[in-house]
């Protein structure tokens, strides 16, 4: 399944998305990805990251209410649907088999 | 709402952020960043979130101007065919780099020298547009018959221009007294410069439409008024501000300055002009106008400039005027002769002062415009030669693509589809050659400037210069695209693809026309080439009769200058530097004055007319080195040589004088009716004075005549002093004895070397592009050499097989091209002849064209072509058989 496969950068921002739950947009994603990683992050790439999710169906999207914290403009609100769910779900079970598989003796 | 102490994002990248950002997207982003800009805030200060919110911003541009891109393309129907196209194109250049080379190089070439001189021709004729009036400015000409001869003058009489003003002022904004041009000193404290000048009336400025600096037009009403050039105010003033300074003219009278104005460009008659000063003025410094001048119909000496009223045409108002001397004369005494010679008036526009300055037997010369013609068409042909390369090769690599072609009808490609692409392809080579052919003018323009003596620009805004490039691209596209587009696409899919399509011999043959073509016009150019430079060399070996080397000549600019010759004679001969000085009227590069009205024994009627009639101080002749045929130079120890005269051997031969020293000859001064007696003391061989081309003036020098005084020194430097030494102590000498004018000297060589520099030019122009012809000709055999080789591979490797050695296989090659090359040898021998012949006839001293320049021309085009044929057809004759025949 060609369509399914997620760049590193993809994961990423798909988990944020799953973190913030219900309050997953643009900026609350960047601030996310910087907090748990310690790194700074474009929100250019943030926003073309959610747009290929977008695209190959693991994320939807729908605008949300006016609030006062971005002078009343409009903010987009992502989710993760079912196939993004089992996207990640999938990356996770395959590390975890990965993990398992590893041997003793190579850290010893 | 924000207060004042609220940090702020950058406003800028906002705005940036909205100049390409879609508008429904606009709000979330913009949302997203001012969130994040006011969170950073807290964390990390407010000058790190501006840094980042501007990286935000371009990190969002970049990706909605790739978003962008990706709606674009699906826009345009067929994208997926057109990106095809596109696809082979660059494919089909790539992989054939050496012809995509050859095919690109050369058109760029061809374009650029057709630019350079596109931009030639309009300078040329663009001339003088820099004046707003240019449709309406003129200046008053004269012409009169003497013995059936039209003569064409702009020297007027003061009284004929009072007379203008009264009768017909209403015709005209302006009609303006000017004197003639003339250089003068210019100082200002120490500051001292030596610059031409005018002096005019005060409607200049704005009939001139001079663009001020400093002051206004109005600054000429001020009888001590100047208005100086930018760079002449530069020159006197450094930074400081010139406007109701003081400038001395010639070191007697002040004037002050009442304007600065922008520099004329080059391509302007009077860009020479440094400054302007009021007409009266100059009539207060020359008291000989009030007293002799005024009223005085026989006294030549004024400019009359004209401005016409806009309602009303040249034409008009020359017929109008045309007979205001005449009808003012007829009935004056003594004018009778002036009346028999029917003076008539007109006027001149400014439009034809440049290209059709210059009269001959009351018709303008043609000389100037024959020469934009001549360089306008050797542009032309330069560009021919680019297109048929262009063509040559196209058509010769598209039968290449036949199997293409088979391919895509097959698959449904339709005929006009077909047709689409190669034109387009063509003119997507034709639109990379001319982007390159433009940076290529820009990088020449420079060094083309230098040669043509020119100041010219690209004209980056000029509406036609855009739309001659946008013909021509589509001339040219269309026809090296059009063979190709329509004869390919006319194939038949099935026989190209069973490859039983064959291409006769009589696809090639208009091919052969056009490098026949080709090679005509590079031989003629190479031929005219020579044939200038021989001419030029020509008059350079002419016997010059006097000693240019270390002879060095200055202008007696004031009157400070006069009176002083045994003083500084005497001065300069004590600093060991100067070996001899003298004064003569006029350079000695020129005859500064000619006269009629002598008599002598022997004299047959009517020969008594221009002489060249020269004033020199006794020791001229030691100082610029003239020879002796016969007789003796003026001595200062004989009182009796006042009245002594030495003539030229031309002047002897004119004479009719078998033995002319001691001979008698009077000069009747026809303005008084004096006569004074001269005994002919030697006899000198002739000096080339004026232009070498022309036959030496017959010319008489002495030590006191009618016509005037001398005016220019001439200094002989001491030949085992360094130059530059010397000239530092006649320098000092000069400071000395003439503190107020500048030392401002020529060195007579160069002087001389300067009337060959419109021929030289002429000559290096012709070189150049002949050379870049037979470059891009020889571009063009090589692609074709090569194209013909590649074909037939097959066949020489047979050939080879069955026995045939190098020198076989490379005869064979080469023979075809050497044809053509011998057939535009003989076309064009009659044609550089012919108009060769006609060229030298405009000179009296002239080359004959001798057969070897034909022969040389025939051998180098002849060994050009065999070197650039030889190295395909040797290396095709070496290639091993097996290889060449192994294939298919």
């Amino acid at each position: 399944m060609k369509g399914t496969y997620l760049g590193e950068f993809e994961e990423v921002v798909l988990l944020a998305v799953a973190i913030r739950s219900g309050d997953a947009y643009g900026a609350a994603v960047t601030s996310e990805i910087e907090q748990q990683m310690g790194r700074s992050v474009n929100l250019g790439a943030v926003h073309s990251a959610l747009h290929r999710l977008e695209e190959k169906g693991l994320v939807n999207s729908q605008m949300g209410g006016a609030t006062a914290e971005r002078g009343g403009r409009r903010k987009r609100l992502y989710s993760v649907t079912i196939a993004g769910k089992r996207a990640l779900e999938e990356i996770h079970q395959l590390r975890n088999q990965m993990w398992e598989s590893i041997p003793k003796t190579a850290w010893s | 709402m924000a207060t004042p102490h609220l940090p702020r994002p950058p406003h800028w990248a906002t705005r940036l952020l909205h100049g390409f950002c879609a508008d429904h997207l606009v709000e979330e982003m913009e949302g997203d960043l001012e969130e994040l800009f006011h969170q950073r805030v807290q964390i990390m200060g407010e000058k790190q979130a501006r840094i980042r919110y501007v990286l935000d911003v371009l990190s969002l541009i970049r990706l909605f101007v790739l978003k962008q891109k990706v709606t674009e393309y699906s826009l345009l129907p067929n994208s997926i065919m057109l990106r095809n196209y596109a696809m082979i194109a660059f494919r089909n250049l790539v992989r054939q780099k050496g012809y995509a080379f050859i095919n690109i190089a050369g058109l760029a070439v061809g374009m650029t020298v057709a630019m350079l001189i596109g931009l030639w021709v309009y300078d040329e004729l663009s001339f003088n547009q820099y004046h707003q009036n240019y449709n309406h400015i003129a200046r008053v000409m004269n012409q009169v018959t003497d013995e059936q001869e039209l003569h064409t003058g702009n020297s007027l009489q003061y009284p004929l221009a009072i007379e203008l003003k009264n009768a017909y002022g209403d015709q005209f904004t302006h009609l303006l007294k000017a004197s003639w041009t003339q250089s003068y000193i210019l100082s200002h404290g120490d500051a001292k410069v030596s610059k031409i000048g005018i002096y005019i009336e005060d409607g200049a400025p704005e009939m001139l439409t001079l663009k001020m600096l400093r002051g206004t037009w109005a600054g000429l009403r001020d009888p001590h008024a100047i208005m100086l050039s930018e760079s002449t105010a530069k020159a006197l003033f450094g930074d400081k501000e010139p406007l109701n300074q003081f400038v001395k003219i010639n070191a007697s009278i002040d004037v002050k300055v009442t304007g600065v104005y922008e520099d004329l460009p080059q391509n302007t008659e009077f860009h020479e002009i440094q400054f302007f000063a009021p007409f009266d003025l100059w009539v207060s410094m020359n008291d000989w106008i009030e007293k002799r001048a005024v009223n005085d119909w026989n006294n030549h000496f004024l400019r009359v400039y004209a401005q016409i009223k806009p309602n009303t045409s040249f034409e008009k108002v020359s017929n109008t005027i045309k007979d205001t001397e005449l009808n003012k004369i007829k009935d004056l005494e003594g004018l009778q002769e002036q009346v028999a010679h029917h003076p008539q008036i007109f006027l001149h526009p400014m439009s034809q002062w440049h290209l059709y300055g210059s009269f001959e037997k009351g018709l303008p010369e043609k000389g100037p415009i024959q020469m934009v013609w001549l360089v306008g068409i050797i542009g032309g042909f330069v560009l021919l030669l680019a297109c048929i390369n262009f063509m040559n090769l196209s058509t010769a690599r598209s039968e290449k693509r036949a199997r293409e072609v088979g391919i895509r009808k097959t698959l449904g490609s339709l005929r006009e589809q077909l047709i689409s692409q190669f034109l387009g392809e063509s003119y997507l080579v034709v639109l990379f050659a001319f982007c390159l052919s433009l940076l290529l003018t820009q990088l020449s323009l420079p060094w083309f400037n230098l040669i043509a003596n020119k100041d010219m620009h690209m004209l980056w805004a000029n509406p036609w210069f855009w739309l001659t490039s946008v013909v021509f691209i589509g001339l040219t596209g269309l026809l090296a695209g059009s063979y190709p587009a329509l004869y390919l696409s006319s194939f038949h899919p099935v026989k190209v693809l069973k490859g039983t399509l064959h291409i006769g011999r009589s696809a090639s043959t208009p091919r052969r026309l056009l490098v026949v073509l080709q090679f005509t016009v590079s031989v003629t150019l190479i031929i005219c080439t020579i044939v200038v430079y021989q001419q030029i060399q020509f008059a350079k070996n002419r016997p010059v009769g006097y000693d240019r080397k270390g002879l060095i000549t200055m202008e007696m600019k004031s009157s400070d200058f006069y009176g002083k010759y045994d003083l500084l004679r005497t001065a300069l001969q004590k600093t060991g530097v100067v070996t001899e000085m003298s004064e003569s009227m006029g350079k000695v590069t020129e005859v500064a004055s000619g006269n009629g009205g002598f008599s002598w024994k022997g004299q047959t009627q009517n020969k008594d007319k221009d002489f060249g009639t020269l004033t020199v101080t006794p020791e001229h002749g030691k100082t610029v080195g003239w020879q002796f045929v016969a007789g003796r130079d003026f001595s200062r120890e004989l009182a009796s040589d006042s009245s002594g005269m030495v003539i030229n051997e031309a002047a002897a031969r004119y004479m009719g004088l078998k033995n002319p020293v001691g001979e008698l000859v009077s000069w009747t001064w026809s303005q008084s009716q004096k006569i004074k007696q001269y005994r002919i003391l030697g006899v000198i061989k002739d000096m080339v004075m004026d232009s070498p081309y022309e036959p030496i003036k017959p010319t008489l020098f002495y030590i006191q005549g009618f016509n005037g005084s001398v005016s220019w020194i001439n200094i002989r430097l001491n030949p085992r002093v360094s130059t530059s030494q010397a000239l530092s102590k006649i320098e000092a000498v000069f400071k000395k004895l003439i503190p107020t004018a500048p030392f401002d000297y020529q060195f007579v060589d160069q002087d001389y070397a300067k009337k060959f520099a419109e021929e030289e030019r002429i000559g290096k122009l012709a070189s150049v592009f002949a050379l870049l012809a037979i470059f891009i000709s020889c571009l063009g055999l090589f692609g074709l050499a090569s194209f013909v080789a590649e074909q037939r591979t097959k066949e020489i490797g047979i050939r080879k097989v069955l026995g045939a050695t190098i020198l076989n296989i490379w005869q064979l090659l080469s023979k075809d091209f050497v044809l053509l090359i011998t057939l535009s040898f003989v076309i064009s021998t009659p044609i550089a002849w012919y108009f060769l012949n006609n060229w030298l006839q405009t000179y009296e001293y002239r080359t004959h064209i001798s057969w070897w320049i034909f022969a040389v021309t025939g051998a180098g085009a002849l060994v050009i072509t065999l070197l650039t044929v030889s190295f395909q057809s040797i290396k095709v004759a070496l290639m091993n058989p097996v290889k060449s025949l192994r294939n298919e």
